[in-house]
C-alpha cells in the first residue's frame, strides 16, 4: 500500500496531475506513447537496472553493451526505428544507460560533413553494427578550443593518403566515449597539413581495431582512461596515432577536400558547423540537465513528505520535514526551476526549428541569435539544475548519501553536462560577446535579433511595487529582470570601451571584463526564462486549475531569483530595501502555498519507479522497508569477506596485547 | 631511479614568489618546530613498505576495505612501537596512513574508546577497557537510526530493565528504528555502544548508552537475536563499512549501561544524572575537528587546481602569441583565488576554536562552565558555515580543471565525496545554524531588555544605544575603507548586528499574532538562517583580520593582507544585497569593491603557486596526478590509465560475449 503520509498529499491536490502530465509532454496522445515506450523497456529483464549501485566499472561497461545490443533486438521486435516519434522516450527508458551512444555522433557526423559518397560508404554497415564508431576530437591537451588541437593528418601525393600522427603525449585523443574498448572506427580530428601548409582542423574517418578480432590495428595505440566520477558504463578512451595511414577518401569532405595533386578545396559554408554545435547543445538540455533535476525533485520531495522529524507543535506527532519552512526554502525553488527550464526548453526547440527551416531555404542570418542562445542556455541551465540536484541530494539527510538514494549518482552524472559540449565558462563569454555587440547595435539604433530586442528599450526607471502583492505580478518582475538584464550588460560595455579608449589593448580589455560579462550573460538568461515562463502561463487555459498553480511556481521562480540576488536588483536602487523587504514577504508565502502541491508537481514528471531507481524516491513512499531490503542485497552481505580471516581475526585474537 | 624534470612553468611561477612558503607553513602548523615533526612522521609512513599498496581509485568496493583494515591493524600496532600518543600526532600518522581517507576502526578510536573513558564506571573500564584498547574488542557508537539522525530524542530503540534476571531487554521494535549508517558495524566490530530509550519500572527515562556484543568472539558470527550488515554502497567512504543493527529481545547484563551518571539499580530504581552539560564538550571538539577539515579539504582541491591552471595552455589571450596558462584568465582566477583566501580564513578559524576549547576545557575542569554555550553556539554555526562553503569550493575547483577534473586521477573527486558527508553528520547543517540562530535571539532579547551580552555577539550591545532611531541599526553612516581589513570587519559586523535584529523582529512579529511559538521559529527560520551566516562571517571576517598582527615576517604578512582583503572584498560582492539594504555600503563603494577584487586577483596571481606549496601537502597524499609538486601531468595521466581495470586486456571480454554475435546476426 500507500504510505498514508504520501497518500493525504495527493488527496489534497489543487489540480489533476494526469492533465499537468499530458500537457508537459505536449499532448495526451504523447503521454500514451511515452509511457507504452517507458513500459516495454521496463518490463524486459536485459534493461533492470537493480544491481547497478552494485557493479564494478567492467560489470557496468559490460550491461551497457549488453543492453546496446539487446535495445537493437528490441526494437526491431517492437518496429520502432531510430528515427520514429519513440527514440526520444528509449533514452528517457533506459537513462542513458547504455553503450553506443558515440556511435550515433558518428553516424550523425558522416551525414553532416560526409559527402554523398562517404555516406552510402558509410552509414549502411554502421546502422548495421558491422562497425562501430566513436568521435575523436578532444585531446590530453585541448578541450573547447578547437584550433589548439595537435594532433596532425599529413598528405601524402605519392600514395594519396594522410598519415596521421600524435606527435607528443598532449596530442593524445583523450574522453571520446566508446573508444576504450568498443569502437572498430572513430572520426579524428586533426590539422591537415598539404605540402608544408597547416590548413586547419579536419575530420577524418579512421580505422582502430581490427573487424575480425577487435584487436588494435597496427599504428594504434587505445584504451580506456580509467575510472571517472561517473560514466562508468562508458568507455571513454585514449587514441594515440603513429604514421596511421587512411586513404584521401577518408577526410570527410562535403565542405572541403583535397584533390589528388593535393589543391585544397573549400565549398559550401563552414557556418553548418555551427549549427550542428547548437543543435547538440540544444538537445542535451532537456535529456542531461532538465531530467535529472526533475528525478531528484521528485525523489527529495517525495522522502521530505515520508521523514518526520522533531517536533513543530509540542505534543504532536513528529512533524513531515517538508513543514520546515528551511526544508521548503531548498527544494521548492528547485522544483519551480525544472518547471522553469522545461518552458524555456520548449522554446528553444521551437526557436531551433525555425532556425532550421530557415537555414535549408540559405538563410543564416538566425545563425548568431541561435548560437548564442544554445550557448548561453546550455552553460545556465547545466549549471542551475547541477547545483539544483546537490541541493536535492543534501536535502535527505544521511540517506541522501547512500547510493540506494539514486541521487549521488544523478549528481555524479549532472556535473559532467556543465564541461562537455563547451566548457560553461567560454559558453557564458560566447553568449556575452554576441550581448555587447547586440547592444552596440541596438544602442545605434540598428536592427537586433528579437531575443535581445529589449536592449533598445532600455529606459531608467524605479520598480513601481507598493506592496508585497505586487510582486505577484509577472509585469512587476519580468521588468525588474529586464532592467537588470539591461544595466548588468550595458555597464559591461561602457567599461570595455573605456578601457579601449584609455588605451588597453582589445584582448586585454576583454579578459579584464570577463567576470562581469559572464554575469551578464547569466542576467540575460535569467530574465528571459523567467519572461518566458511567465509568458507560458497567461497561455494556458485555465481548466484543471493547472494555469493556478504554474502561476504560483513562476512568481516563485521569479521571486527565488530576485531573493537571492538581492544585490544586483538593489543596485542603482530600481529595487529599494524596503521592496527588497517585499519580495522576501511575498517569496516566503508562496513556498507555504506551493507546499501543499510539492507532492503532485513531482508526480506529474510521471517518473516510474524503476526509473528513479531510488529507495527514496518511490511512488508508494515505503521508504525504509525498501531501503533495508535492498541494502540487504548487497555484494558487502553476500560475499565473504577475506578481510575477516586475512586480517580482522588475527587482530582480535590477541595479537596486540604483547605491546 | 631517474630524477624527474620539474616542469618548466611550475619552476617559473615558484621564482617569482614574493615570500618563503616554508614560513607561511610554519605558520599554519604552528611552528617550525610542529612543521619538523609532522614531516617526521610523514615520512615514517611514506617510508614504510608495509603501508604502500596499488592505487585505490582502480580497486573495488571490498578490495578498499579490505585494504583500510589491513593498514588499520597495522598502523594501531605502529603507533604503539612509535610511542606516538599526542592527539594531534596520532590524527597526522593516521592521516597519512588512510591518505585523508576513512577507515573501519574511525569509530572504534575515536568513539569507542573515549567514551568508555568519559561514561564507563572503573569497573567497567576494567572489564571492557584494556580488551578494547588491544583490539580483541572493537567497538562502535550506534546512534543514528533509519528514522532518525539529528534529533536524537526521536531514537526508537528500546532497553526494557528486567529485575528478575537483572538484565536490559534491547529491541528494534520498528523498521525505522534499525540502527543505520555507523561506521565499523557492517563487518568490523564485535562490540557496539547503543544509544537506547531505557524503560524501567515501566517509565521511560531517555536516551542512554548500552555496551552490546554483537558478534561471537572466535568466529565473528553474529549473535543469536542479532541481524547486522552492511548499509551497501554510498557516495564515497568506500573504505568504511557503515552498517545496520537489529536486535530481537537482545538481553545484556544490568552492568553493561554506561553507569557513570545515570544508573539503574538490581531492583530497577533509576538514578538521575547530575549534569547534562559535559556533553556539549564533545559535541564542541567534534564539530571544531569539522572546521579543521574544511580547511584542510579546500586546500587540497585549491592545491590540485592552482598548480593545474599553471600548467594547462589554452586558447589565447593575445592575438598571435603562444598559449597562455589557465591561470592568466581573469575568469580562473576569479574562481580560484577567494577559495584560495577562503582556505587559509579557515585554517586561522579552525586553529582558534581549537585554542579556545583548549583554555575552555581547563576553566570546565575547574567548574566554570559560563563560556561553554557561547562556543557551542559559535562551533554549531561555524561548522555548517566551513563545510558548506568548502563543500561548495571543492567542486568549484573541480570545475575549474575542465574535463579532466571529472577523472578519478584528478584526486578532486576523491576529496569530494570523503568531505560531503560533513554537511551532515556531527548535526545537519541547517540544523546546526537554527541552533547559532537561537543564541543570537537569546542574546538579542537579553540586550533588548537591558543587559549586555559578552563575547563575539557583543556588537549587539550596540543595538539599544541606536533603539531611539526609527530606522534599521545599521543605516546609520559606517565609513567603510574598502583597503583595510579592519574597517569591513565593521562593516560585517553591521551586516550582522542588522540581520540578527530583522530576524529578531520578525520572529517577534510571527509571536505576536500566531499561538505557537514553534509554529513563529518555523515561518523565521530563513531569516535565522541568514541571521546566522552573516555572524559566522563576520566572526571569520574578524578572526583573519586578527591574525594578520601576529604575523612578524614581514612577506609572509603582504601576501596574508592581500588574501585577507579579497576574502573580505569578494564575500561582499557576493552578498552585496545585504551591504546595500542596510545602508551599510553605496552602490558605489559596491562598484569599487568589485573594482578592487579584480585588481587584487591580479596581484595574488604571481603568488598562487607558492601560497598552495605552502600548505605542504606530499604527492602521496594528495593523490592526485593533476595536482602534481613537479608539474608533469600529461605523461602520468597516461600511465596512471593505462592501469585502469578495463584495460587488464587488450580486447575486452564483452567483444566476444556481445559484440561478436550482434555484427554476425545483424
Amino acid at each position: 500500500g500507500v504510505n498514508p503520509d504520501l497518500a493525504s498529499e495527493r488527496q489534497t491536490a489543487s489540480f489533476s496531475v494526469e492533465k499537468l502530465t499530458a500537457w508537459l509532454d505536449g499532448g495526451a496522445e504523447q503521454t500514451r506513447l511515452r509511457r507504452a515506450v517507458v513500459e516495454a523497456i521496463e518490463r524486459d529483464p536485459v534493461f533492470s537496472r537493480e544491481n547497478q549501485y552494485f557493479q564494478s566499472q567492467n560489470e557496468r561497461y559490460e550491461a551497457a553493451v549488453r543492453k546496446a545490443v539487446h535495445l537493437q533486438k528490441k526494437m526491431h521486435e517492437m518496429g520502432w526505428s531510430q528515427e520514429g516519434p519513440e527514440s526520444k522516450y528509449i533514452y528517457r527508458a533506459v537513462s542513458g544507460d547504455i553503450a553506443f551512444l558515440l556511435h550515433r555522433i558518428f553516424m550523425r557526423s558522416i551525414s553532416v560533413l560526409g559527402s554523398d559518397e562517404q555516406i552510402a560508404k558509410w552509414i549502411p554497415p554502421a546502422s548495421q553494427y558491422q562497425l562501430i564508431g566513436s568521435y575523436a576530437q578532444t585531446e590530453l591537451g585541448h578541450g573547447t578550443y578547437l584550433q589548439g588541437l595537435e594532433t596532425t593528418a599529413v598528405f601524402d601525393v605519392t600514395t594519396q593518403e594522410f598519415i596521421l600522427n600524435t606527435p607528443k603525449i598532449s596530442a593524445m585523443k583523450w574522453w571520446p566515449g566508446d573508444m576504450g574498448r568498443s569502437a572498430t572506427h572513430t572520426v579524428v580530428f586533426a590539422q591537415l597539413y598539404v605540402h608544408g601548409k597547416c590548413y586547419g582542423i579536419h575530420p577524418f574517418i579512421v580505422q582502430i581495431r581490427s573487424l575480425q578480432d577487435h584487436s588494435l590495428c597496427p599504428g594504434i595505440i587505445a584504451g580506456d582512461i580509467g575510472p571517472k566520477m561517473n560514466f562508468e558504463h562508458v568507455d571513454n578512451g585514449y587514441l594515440m596515432l603513429q604514421n596511421v595511414r587512411v586513404p584521401r577518401e577518408n577526410m570527410l569532405n562535403k565542405f572541403c577536400e583535397v584533390q589528388p595533386d593535393g589543391t585544397y578545396v573549400r565549398r559550401g559554408s563552414q557556418k553548418i558547423n555551427y549549427f550542428t554545435m547548437t543543435s547538440v547543445r540544444i538537445s542535451l538540455i532537456s535529456t542531461e540537465a532538465v531530467t535529472p533535476l526533475m528525478k531528484a525533485g521528485t525523489i527529495a520531495i517525495r522522502y521530505s513528505a515520508v521523514r518526520r522529524q522533531s517536533k513543530l507543535k509540542p505534543g504532536e506527532q513528529e512533524a513531515k520535514i517538508l513543514d520546515y519552512q528551511t526544508q521548503q526554502e531548498k527544494l521548492l525553488p528547485q522544483l519551480a526551476a525544472a518547471y522553469a527550464f522545461h518552458f524555456i526548453d520548449n522554446y528553444l526547440q521551437e526557436l531551433f526549428d525555425r532556425g532550421y527551416r530557415e537555414i535549408q531555404r540559405k538563410n543564416f542570418d538566425m545563425l548568431p541569435e541561435l548560437h548564442a542562445l544554445s550557448s548561453g542556455f546550455k552553460a545556465t541551465v547545466t549549471q542551475y539544475c547541477t547545483s539544483g540536484v546537490e541541493i536535492c541530494l543534501r536535502a535527505c539527510g544521511g540517506h541522501g548519501y547512500s547510493l540506494l538514494s539514486g541521487l549521488p549518482s544523478l549528481y555524479t552524472k549532472i556535473i559532467a553536462s556543465c564541461i562537455y559540449e563547451g566548457e560553461n565558462t567560454i559558453l557564458l563569454l560566447q553568449t556575452a560577446r554576441f550581448l555587447v555587440k547586440s547592444f552596440m547595435a541596438a544602442s545605434t539604433g540598428q536592427s537586433v535579433p528579437p531575443s535581445v530586442a529589449y536592449l533598445a528599450a532600455a529606459k531608467p526607471r524605479k520598480c513601481p511595487a507598493r506592496n508585497k502583492l505586487d510582486f505577484l505580478s509577472p509585469d512587476i518582475y519580468t521588468e525588474a529582470y529586464q532592467h537588470m538584464a539591461v544595466r548588468l550588460i550595458s555597464s559591461t560595455a561602457a567599461k570595455l570601451q573605456d578601457l579601449i579608449q584609455s588605451g588597453v589593448k582589445k584582448h586585454d580589455a576583454w579578459n579584464q571584463c570577463t567576470v562581469q560579462l559572464a554575469q551578464a550573460a547569466k542576467a540575460h538568461c535569467h530574465y528571459l526564462t523567467v519572461k518566458n515562463f511567465a509568458e507560458t502561463v497567461a497561455k494556458i487555459e485555465s481548466k484543471a486549475g493547472i494555469q493556478k498553480i504554474m502561476k504560483h511556481l513562476c512568481d516563485l521562480f521569479a521571486l527565488h531569483g530576485i531573493f537571492s540576488n538581492a544585490g544586483v536588483f538593489l543596485h542603482d536602487g530600481y529595487v529599494s530595501g524596503a521592496q527588497m523587504d517585499m519580495v522576501t514577504a511575498s517569496y516566503l508565502d508562496l513556498l507555504a502555498i506551493i507546499r501543499r502541491d510539492a507532492v503532485p508537481l513531482v508526480d506529474a514528471f510521471d517518473f516510474t519507479d524503476k526509473s528513479l531507481n531510488s529507495a527514496l524516491g518511490c511512488y508508494d513512499g515505503q521508504v525504509y522497508q525498501r531501503l533495508y531490503e535492498w541494502a540487504r542485497k548487497s555484494p558487502t552481505n553476500k560475499q565473504i569477506s577475506p578481510a575477516y580471516e586475512k586480517y580482522l581475526k588475527p587482530l582480535l585474537h590477541n595479537r596486540l596485547s604483547k605491546l | 631511479k631517474r630524477r624527474t624534470m620539474m616542469n618548466a612553468d611550475l619552476r617559473r611561477e615558484r621564482a617569482a614568489a614574493t615570500f618563503q612558503p616554508e614560513f607561511l607553513t610554519h605558520i599554519l602548523d604552528g611552528g617550525a618546530e610542529r612543521t619538523r615533526r609532522r614531516k617526521e612522521i610523514e615520512a615514517l609512513v611514506l617510508n614504510d613498505p608495509d603501508f604502500q599498496h596499488e592505487d585505490l581509485n582502480f580497486l573495488s568496493r571490498s578490495q578498499r576495505y579490505e585494504q583500510a583494515i589491513r593498514k588499520s591493524s597495522l598502523m594501531v600496532m605502529k603507533l604503539r612501537e612509535y610511542g606516538i600518543a599526542d592527539p594531534e600526532e596520532i590524527y597526522w600518522f593516521k592521516s597519512f596512513v588512510h591518505r585523508g581517507r576513512p577507515e573501519p576502526l574511525d569509530l572504534h578510536l575515536g568513539m569507542f574508546l573515549p567514551t568508555l573513558l568519559t561514561q564507563a564506571t572503573p569497573e567497567q573500564q576494567d572489564r571492557f577497557f584494556m580488551p578494547a584498547w588491544n583490539l580483541e574488542i572493537i567497538g562502535t557508537y550506534a546512534q543514528t537510526e533509519m528514522g532518525h539522525g539529528t534529533h536524537l530524542r526521536g531514537l526508537e530503540t528500546t532497553a526494557t530493565y528486567d529485575p528478575a534476571t537483572q538484565e536490559f531487554i534491547l529491541n528494534s521494535p520498528t523498521v525505522t528504528s534499525i540502527k543505520w549508517w555507523p561506521g565499523g558495524l557492517g563487518k568490523t566490530s564485535n562490540h557496539a555502544i547503543v544509544l537506547a530509550q531505557l524503560y524501567t519500572q515501566g517509565q521511560c527515562k531517555g536516551l542512554h548508552a548500552f555496551i552490546v556484543p554483537i558478534r561471537q568472539l572466535g568466529t565473528h558470527e553474529p549473535l543469536p537475536g542479532i541481524t547486522v550488515g552492511d548499509i551497501g554502497p554510498k557516495f564515497g567512504y568506500d573504505e568504511m563499512d557503515n552498517g545496520y543493527l537489529k536486535m530481537d529481545n537482545f538481553r545484556i547484563p544490568r552492568e553493561n549501561m554506561l553507569m557513570k551518571y545515570a544508573q539503574v539499580e538490581p531492583d530497577g530504581t533509576y538514578v538521575k544524572p547530575l549534569s547534562d552539560k559535559l556533553t556539549y564538550g564533545t559535541m564542541v571538539f567534534i564539530r571544531s575537528l569539522i572546521v579543521g577539515d574544511s580547511a584542510r579539504s579546500l586546500s587540497r582541491a585549491c592545491t590540485i587546481a592552482i598548480r593545474y591552471s599553471a600548467v594547462r595552455h589554452q586558447s589565447e589571450l593575445k592575438p598571435g602569441e603562444p598559449e597562455p596558462q589557465i591561470l592568466d584568465y581573469q575568469t580562473q582566477q576569479y574562481k580560484l583565488f577567494p577559495l584560495l583566501a577562503t582556505a587559509y580564513a579557515f585554517h586561522f578559524v579552525g586553529a582558534y576554536i581549537k585554542d579556545t576549547y583548549r583554555r575552555i576545557s581547563g576553566d570546565i575542569n575547574e567548574g566554570d562552565l559560563s563560556e561553554l554555550p557561547e562556543l557551542h553556539a559559535l562551533t554549531a554555526g561555524l561548522k555548517a558555515f566551513t563545510s558548506w562553503t568548502a563543500n561548495a569550493g571543492i567542486e568549484e575547483c573541480r570545475m575549474a580543471c575542465g574535463g579532466h577534473g571529472y577523472s578519478r586521477c584528478s584526486g578532486i573527486p576523491d576529496i569530494y565525496v570523503t568531505f560531503t558527508p560533513s554537511c551532515t553528520y556531527e548535526g545537519e547543517n541547517t540544523v546546526m545554524m537554527l541552533q547559532t540562530a537561537r543564541f543570537l535571539v537569546k542574546s538579542y532579547t537579553q540586550v533588548s531588555s537591558g543587559q549586555r551580552v559578552t563575547g563575539m555577539v557583543s556588537y549587539l550591545n550596540d543595538l539599544s544605544r541606536q533603539r531611539i532611531q526609527p530606522q534599521h541599526v545599521a543605516a546609520r553612516t559606517v565609513t567603510v575603507r574598502i583597503n583595510d581589513p579592519v574597517s569591513l570587519v565593521e562593516a560585517y559586523k553591521a551586516r550582522a548586528a542588522r540581520l540578527v535584529e530583522a530576524a529578531a523582529k520578525n520572529l517577534q512579529a510571527e509571536l505576536n499574532h500566531r499561538k505557537s511559538k514553534e509554529d513563529a521559529w518555523n515561518r523565521t527560520s530563513v531569516d535565522l538562517v541568514r541571521a546566522s551566516e552573516a555572524h559566522c562571517h563576520y566572526v571569520i571576517v574578524k578572526l583573519f583580520t586578527a591574525k594578520l598582527s601576529e604575523i612578524s615576517n614581514a612577506a609572509v604578512r603582504a601576501v596574508l593582507t592581500e588574501l585577507c582583503l579579497l576574502y573580505a572584498l569578494y564575500g561582499i560582492s557576493k552578498n552585496t544585497g545585504d551591504f546595500l539594504q542596510a545602508g551599510i555600503l553605496t552602490d558605489a563603494q559596491i562598484t569599487q569593491v568589485n573594482q578592487r577584487m579584480k585588481e587584487l586577483l591580479a596581484i595574488i596571481r604571481r603568488n598562487a603557486v607558492a601560497l598552495v606549496d605552502s600548505f605542504d601537502f606530499h604527492d602521496v597524499h594528495l593523490g592526485s596526478v593533476l595536482g602534481r609538486y613537479d608539474g608533469n601531468v600529461y605523461e602520468n595521466m597516461f600511465e596512471w590509465a593505462k592501469k585502469s581495470p578495463l584495460n587488464k586486456t587488450e580486447v575486452h571480454e564483452s567483444f566476444r560475449k556481445h559484440l561478436k554475435p550482434m555484427q554476425a546476426k545483424l
